[in-house]
């Protein structure tokens, strides 16, 4: 089954086509990871199937709702997570979770229930009353995850997760990834960091606006004959 | 060219700088590498000597962070994390500006600068907020290198860069040493090692290790295998199950596994496929410095 079905989309702003005729298909639990240096058409396509902004043209369903028609449904249905803004700083760990919760309109008993289960997944249990910046970096990090997934989304798109953080904790975080996209969440990573695509199932590579390359890290990096995926990029981008 | 002897700094309960040591020889590439919270920043700007160290020495050259700060201050180059330029001058106007603040002028050291401002020429009429992420980059390289300074000490310059200018910035670095300039430069990725002659790993205040890149990956003293499946998470429990492995965690498409005494690959895929899993890739593999990142941490 299909989570994201993308065909033929286009964004123009004035005579610059940000994004330019982009077809893809994205499988329910799979792990996606989006590439392309800045100003790509990444975060303009991301926009697009996030609700937050309108296409030129083409079609999109996201979570199997139309992007054009029913974009609340969309918005519903889908989670978010960024390296810049995920969490308020100045709330608790508790109030961080309460307020993404009700803001995606779940039920009280809901919010209660799953508070407990994230606390303990997550070993806050004792740290729930804290501001989140007090936090380390990396506990704020899976922490902002588990928000964008409280209310148990289809999709979950995640905009670059993990740079900056050090290499245990990064991992830590792959394996919670990896455990959403096992219960069916379909998880679109975008990135420029290579070594970050190479967690995914599959990448796609984007450069002008146009899709250029998609398969697994494998598959491009044999059909480059390169060996890593940074090299795939560099000779895309050239 | 710089010497860190037990530097501490800690901003009210939380320690950034736990006694940090390590020497930088003159014409070194040397590379800082640990991830966001790690020290960094604090060490390169006790070394600009923008920041008092609450204990400890560091000299440049002969000079002492804390007492000779105006040497350093005109005989190093620095390159801080955030955009450092100005945004409403032109690109011109702000290495003109940053040359007369040292008392120069864009002619006399133009040659050291010639490889990296030409890429840039063509927009010295632009304003540098108007730039891309890598002209950026280039444009503040280009004016922290604008009074042949004898060191150059940059916070992170590729973070958020693409891995197109990247490349290109790195390539920079190493025409360096052709004309003696020592470079500390930090960064939070990791395969970024491979480009220095030695690096420091820093996590925690602490300084984890000092090497080449090299030594540093034949320093890691377990064996290591990777592998690969299609159930990656089931195939994580799988192999933490067995009594095999002494780390199990995944590394980009594969699963990093560490153990003590060597393992027949053949006896990992037999303890496997107890377990039901079968069409499962197992080699043994070459660290990287993030393999032997994870061990130092734990």
């Amino acid at each position: 089954m299909d989570s994201i079905i993308i065909d033929q989309l286009t964004k123009k702003f004035g005579s610059f086509t940000a994004v330019d005729k982009v077809s893809l298909r994205i499988q329910k639990g799979e792990i996606f990871g989006l590439l392309g240096a800045n100003g790509a058409g990444k975060t303009t396509l991301i926009k697009i199937l996030t609700g937050l902004s309108g296409a030129s043209s083409g079609k999109a369903t996201v979570a199997g709702f139309d992007i054009h028609r029913h974009v609340e449904k969309v918005k519903m249905n889908i989670g978010y997570m960024s390296q810049k803004f995920s969490l308020y700083e100045d709330l608790t760990v508790r109030e961080n979770i309460q307020l993404f919760g009700g803001i995606y309109g779940v039920s009280s008993d809901y919010i209660k229930t799953k508070t407990t289960l994230v606390l303990d997944q997550l070993g806050l249990q004792d740290s729930a009353k804290k501001l989140v910046k007090s936090l380390p970096l990396g506990w704020r990090q899976k922490l902002a995850f588990s928000v964008a997934i409280f209310h148990e989304p289809k999709i979950v798109f995640l905009d670059e997760p993990t740079s900056g953080v050090d290499p245990i904790t990064r991992r830590q975080f792959w394996e919670m990834i990896y455990a959403a996209a096992s219960q069916g969440i379909t998880v679109l990573v975008t990135t420029h960091y290579m070594d970050e695509a190479s967690y995914c199932d599959r990448i796609a590579i984007m450069n002008a606006g146009k899709m250029e390359a998609l398969g697994s890290p494998g598959e491009l990096k044999a059909a480059y004959q390169v060996d890593h995926i940074e090299d795939v990029f560099i000779h895309i981008v050239r | 060219m710089i010497q860190i002897e037990q530097i501490s700094k800690s901003y009210n309960a939380h320690a950034a700088l736990k006694q940090a040591s390590f020497k930088v020889d003159r014409g070194e590439l040397f590379g800082l590498i640990g991830p966001d919270g790690a020290g960094k920043t604090t060490l390169i700007r006790i070394l600009m000597t923008l920041l008092l160290p609450d204990s400890g020495k560091a000299h440049i050259g002969q000079w002492d962070v804390v007492k000779d700060y105006r040497k350093i201050r005109q005989h190093v180059g620095y390159m801080p994390g955030n955009f450092s330029l100005y945004r409403d001058l032109t690109v011109e106007e702000n290495l003109r500006f940053f040359a007369s603040v040292f008392g120069t002028n864009i002619k006399t050291h133009y040659h050291l600068i010639k490889p990296i401002y030409e890429q840039i020429e063509p927009f010295k009429n632009r304003r540098a907020e108007k730039l891309s992420g890598g002209m950026k980059q280039k444009l503040a390289l280009s004016c922290s290198l604008i009074h042949r300074p004898e060191l150059l000490l940059l916070d992170e310059p590729t973070t958020g860069v693409d891995a197109v200018s990247r490349q290109e910035f790195w390539q920079m670095l190493g025409t360096m040493k052709e004309h003696g300039i020592t470079v500390l430069v930090s960064t939070p990725y990791m395969e970024e090692a491979d480009l220095c002659d030695r690096v420091a790993l820093i996590q925690n205040g602490e300084i984890l290790e000092v090497a080449s890149p090299k030594n540093i990956v034949d320093h890691f003293s377990s064996h290591l295998y990777r592998i690969k499946g299609k159930e990656r998470l089931g195939l994580i429990n799988a192999l933490r199950s067995l009594s095999l492995f002494t780390k199990v965690y995944p590394f980009g498409e594969y699963i990093h596994c560490t153990s003590d005494e060597a393992v027949e690959p053949v006896v990992i895929s037999q303890q496997l496929g107890q377990l039901g899993m079968d069409e499962i890739v197992i080699e043994a593999a070459l660290p990287g410095i993030e393999d032997r990142f994870i061990e130092l941490m734990a």
